[in-house]
């Protein structure tokens, strides 16, 4: 069995897996039950100057038959008074020494307020810090969450504030809702953080009602934007993820559509230390936990990695700048006739959406018939057939095929050597006969 | 026709429960769920499968966005017997049998019960889609009300023209009220159909048959064209001694109690016979064991895999608890005081090989069945003399002889369709045919 012991930035757990900051990781009975099924730290809901919620607070997407593929809140830090909060995650942390407390904190942007708010919080014994300056909704109107992480300035202040008084690490919680988040990480890293988590949530409005004209979650008729995630944003927080991996060292908590194993593992791979989950719970429960370890555990042994560093950022190398992808690798796809179902979403989306390189076989002209019938599909022959030599190797039609392994994208050899655009500007600028084309990617 | 021994009454409930949906409705999230199984396939096979090529990726489609009107209006438009096709279309050999999903080794997609949801939909909520067209001049007499000429007249007056339908029946629908399994539809369901085909305009005259109290010369007098849907006639005899005892029925004329009567007043015995093992026989068999008959027997003279009844229709009647004898061949109905006592049969073998093989009786071999009743389910006749009294009409083999095209008959007064073209196919099959007799129709009278 591959070691998942993590120690992030000096937090250690037993397992990466840990409660994001959230209703989940609301109160100590949740918490400690959490811990029981196998979580390995939590980060307790957002302390601060307790709220007023809304009835209601939530909205969902689904895809299809699939329940919440997306999901959003208007939900605003704990609604319990600090004393309760620090009480509790005292208990906690005495009753399960070995799993991670971390403690989201938002107060007042004023030095002495997070002083005061840093040194309480510690008194707990917890393990960690986390500045939620990434709430998008509803507190960064009053210049917290959101207000701070869209300002480098600020963070960095506000950080360098904290980590005036802390003992313990401390973690940056970033917003994806700004143009580039390395520069907030950045601005982080400088005011001394510890470690920085992402994404928190993505601003969203979940929809409207098309009677009422509500948009939802509806507050007696209106609704207000709210923070977006679950399953759908977990590519924009990879993406982002790898973006800060690449431009801090200190190391990164991932979030955002964790609720697999392989989603755990894809955060590793692009430099996650640790992961933090909350709306596959809310979805599921807490019991999910017991699968990611199980199944990253198995991963971990299949791929002979004997611990989680072992996988962590290997993936991130492999990140590149457009300008530095070979121009000359050319794949086409293959169609295996033997899984093929004849549905035809292949052919219609190439037709259509992509790039007219599959065709109907057999033709739409009526030959297959009811003549056919009583036969198995298979006998249909139904199967498109791609047009090799127009095939730009797009992948829409892998992506459409219902068939599990029907369509696959073969590598083809070409006679050309490996050549990205950058390569190409280069050499058009050494040849010197052809005018430099711009290029984004400065390397050129 | 007075039975003697009858099968046990059974309560209301009881009868209720027999003769239940044997495929309920969906509710709204398995509806939903189903929907969205579908992949939604291009130039969709299931469609090709279909005789009138319903759009079956649309109609399904809209029902996974919550446009059930819309998704009734893809069905309706294409079938407007689309309710009961979506009861008793034979679906596992069209669409379903079609679906993709098979050659994936998964359930293929519900077809027809996710038709049934759409089209119950518009109509438990009475909603209209579709208005009588502007009138073009043009008449046209239906004779026969089953689905062929009910599809013929709404697609008629959906153009515009003036269509009355002539049926002997005192009740409309032909087959599709009289003549389905009471498990798989009800008359009064069919009866909806009716009502949807009357909302175009289209006038029923009920009781009114050709050669009794209506005369082929006053219609073609006062209508442009006739279309016949007049489908079959009676069930074809067994020539054997004692047919004519109490207690010998014809399938039909079972099956129609069923559907007209209260169940606990459908003559029944407490033994049954049916001879056969069509599509119809099973009907039949069901029906006598779910009204408490028992055993039950089906007599065929070849055997159990040479049955022209679906696969499925034969599950159900082993389901039932059915008794069959086959390579079995009735040879006489044995009567007491003129009413049926037993069926004597003889064992059956093939002579020869191949096509030219041949059933014949094993000398010898007689056993006797007691029963109380005999149902004959050897098929239905072709109306012969019906369609001889019209000049210039041609049959060959029974079937009336039309232009595949047009369905335009020797008289190019007269168009056919249903089961008196097609020697008797499934109600989509009919439907098919009446909407291509009104297309046929259009087309003589120059409409595009």
């Amino acid at each position: 069995m591959a070691d998942l012991n993590t120690n992030f930035a000096g937090i250690k757990s037993p397992n990466p897996f840990w409660l994001a900051s959230g209703p989940p990781a609301n109160t100590a009975g949740q918490v400690m039950r959490a811990f029981d099924c196998g979580w390995g730290g939590a980060v307790w809901k957002t302390v601060g100057e307790p709220i007023i919620n809304t009835t209601s607070r939530y909205g969902g997407i689904d895809l299809g038959s699939q329940k919440v593929m997306g999901f959003n809140n208007i939900e605003l830090i704990s609604d319990r008074p600090i004393e309760d909060n620090l009480r509790e995650i005292a208990e906690v942390k005495k009753r399960y020494p070995r799993h991670a407390v971390i403690v989201s904190l938002m107060v007042e942007s004023r030095r002495e307020v997070w002083h005061e708010m840093v040194k309480r919080t510690e008194d707990t014994g917890c393990d960690g810090l986390e500045l939620n300056f990434g709430c998008p909704h509803g507190m960064s109107e009053r210049g917290m969450g959101a207000a701070v992480g869209q300002v480098p300035e600020y963070t960095t202040m506000i950080t360098g504030w904290v980590k005036e008084v802390a003992r313990t690490p401390v973690i940056v919680k970033l917003t994806p809702n700004i143009s580039d988040v390395t520069k907030i990480a950045v601005a982080a890293e400088q005011g001394g953080a510890d470690g920085i988590s992402l994404i928190n949530t993505i601003n969203s409005l979940m929809g409207v009602d098309l009677d009422t004209f509500s948009p939802r979650p509806s507050v007696r008729g209106k609704s207000s934007h709210g923070g977006y995630c679950g399953p759908a944003v977990k590519p924009i927080a990879l993406h982002m993820v790898s973006a800060c991996a690449k431009r801090v060292k200190i190391p990164i908590s991932g979030i955002g559509g964790i609720a697999t194993w392989p989603d755990a593992a894809e955060f590793v791979a692009l430099g996650a230390s640790s992961l933090q989950v909350c709306t596959a719970v809310m979805h599921y429960g807490f019991r999910i936990v017991e699968d990611l370890i199980d199944g990253l555990n198995d991963y971990l042994d299949r791929k002979t990695f004997a611990s989680l560093s072992d996988l962590r950022g290997i993936a991130i190398g492999n990140v590149a700048d457009w300008g530095d992808l070979d121009l000359n690798y050319k794949i086409i796809a293959d169609i295996n006739s033997d899984l093929c179902i004849g549905c035809h979403l292949c052919y219609v989306a190439c037709e259509d959406g992509a790039h007219q390189c599959i065709e109907e076989f057999p033709g739409r002209d009526g030959s297959v018939q009811l003549g056919m019938l009583g036969r198995s599909n298979r006998d249909l022959a139904r199967v498109p057939r791609i047009i090799a030599d127009e095939c730009v190797g797009c992948n829409l039609c892998a992506l459409v095929c219902p068939v599990p392994n029907c369509i696959s994208m073969k590598e083809v050899e070409t006679e050309n050597p490996v050549m990205s655009w950058n390569d190409r500007t280069r050499q058009q600028r050494n040849e010197g006969n052809v005018p430099s084309t711009p290029s984004l990617w400065g390397n050129a | 026709m007075p039975l003697v021994n009858i099968a046990p009454k059974l309560s209301p409930q009881e009868y209720e429960r027999n003769f239940a949906d044997i495929s309920p409705a969906f509710t709204p999230s398995q509806a939903k769920i189903e929907a969205n199984r579908c992949l939604y396939c291009f130039d969709a096979p299931c469609t090709k499968a279909c005789p009138t090529s319903i759009d079956v990726p649309a109609f399904i489609k809209k029902i996974s966005t919550g446009n059930l009107k819309g998704s009734a209006r893809v069905i309706l438009s294409a079938n407007i017997l689309g309710k009961s096709c979506g009861r008793v279309c034979p679906t596992e050999v069209l669409c379903e049998g079609a679906c993709v999903m098979n050659g994936s080794g998964e359930k293929p997609i519900e077809i027809g019960r996710l038709q049934r949801y759409a089209v119950d939909y518009v109509m438990d909520h009475e909603i209209r889609l579709f208005h009588a067209g502007t009138p073009n001049g043009h008449r046209v007499a239906c004779v026969g009300s089953g689905p062929a000429s009910l599809a013929c007249a709404a697609e008629l007056a959906k153009w515009g023209y003036e269509v009355e339908i002539y049926d002997r029946n005192p009740i409309a629908g032909g087959l599709n009220t009289y003549g389905i399994a009471a498990y798989k539809m009800r008359a009064s369901d069919s009866l909806r159909e009716v009502k949807l085909v009357e909302e175009l305009g289209v006038k029923f005259r009920q009781g009114m048959e050709v050669g009794k109290n209506l005369k082929l010369q006053q219609l073609e007098e006062k209508f442009d064209f006739i279309f016949l849907g007049v489908g079959l006639g009676e069930t074809w005899d067994l020539n054997l001694p004692g047919e004519e005892l109490d207690g010998v029925y014809g399938a039909l004329e079972f099956i129609e109690q069923t559907k007209v009567e209260p169940f606990e007043k459908v003559d029944v015995g407490k033994r049954v016979a049916v001879i056969g093992a069509g599509n119809t026989a099973i009907d039949c068999v069901t029906a006598a064991r779910r009204l408490n008959a028992a055993p039950v027997y089906m007599i065929y003279r070849r055997g159990a895999d040479s049955m022209p009844a679906f696969k499925y229709e034969y599950e159900l009647a082993k389901k039932d608890g059915v008794t069959f004898h086959w390579n079995a061949q009735p040879v006489r109905v044995v009567g007491q005081g003129g009413v049926v006592c037993g069926l004597q049969c003889v064992r059956t073998h093939l002579v020869g090989n191949g096509r030219s093989a041949r059933v014949e009786p094993i000398a010898g071999s007689d056993f006797s069945v007691e029963v109380d009743m005999v149902v004959k389910a050897l098929g239905q006749q072709p109306m012969t003399e019906l369609v001889k009294s019209i000049f210039g009409l041609e049959l060959n083999a029974g079937r009336v002889v039309i232009n595949p095209e047009t369905h335009q008959t020797g008289n190019s007064k007269y168009f056919a369709g249903g089961d008196c073209v097609n020697g008797g196919k499934e109600v989509v099959d009919a439907v098919a045919e009446g909407m291509a007799a009104a297309r046929g129709i259009h087309r003589a009278v120059g409409g595009r």
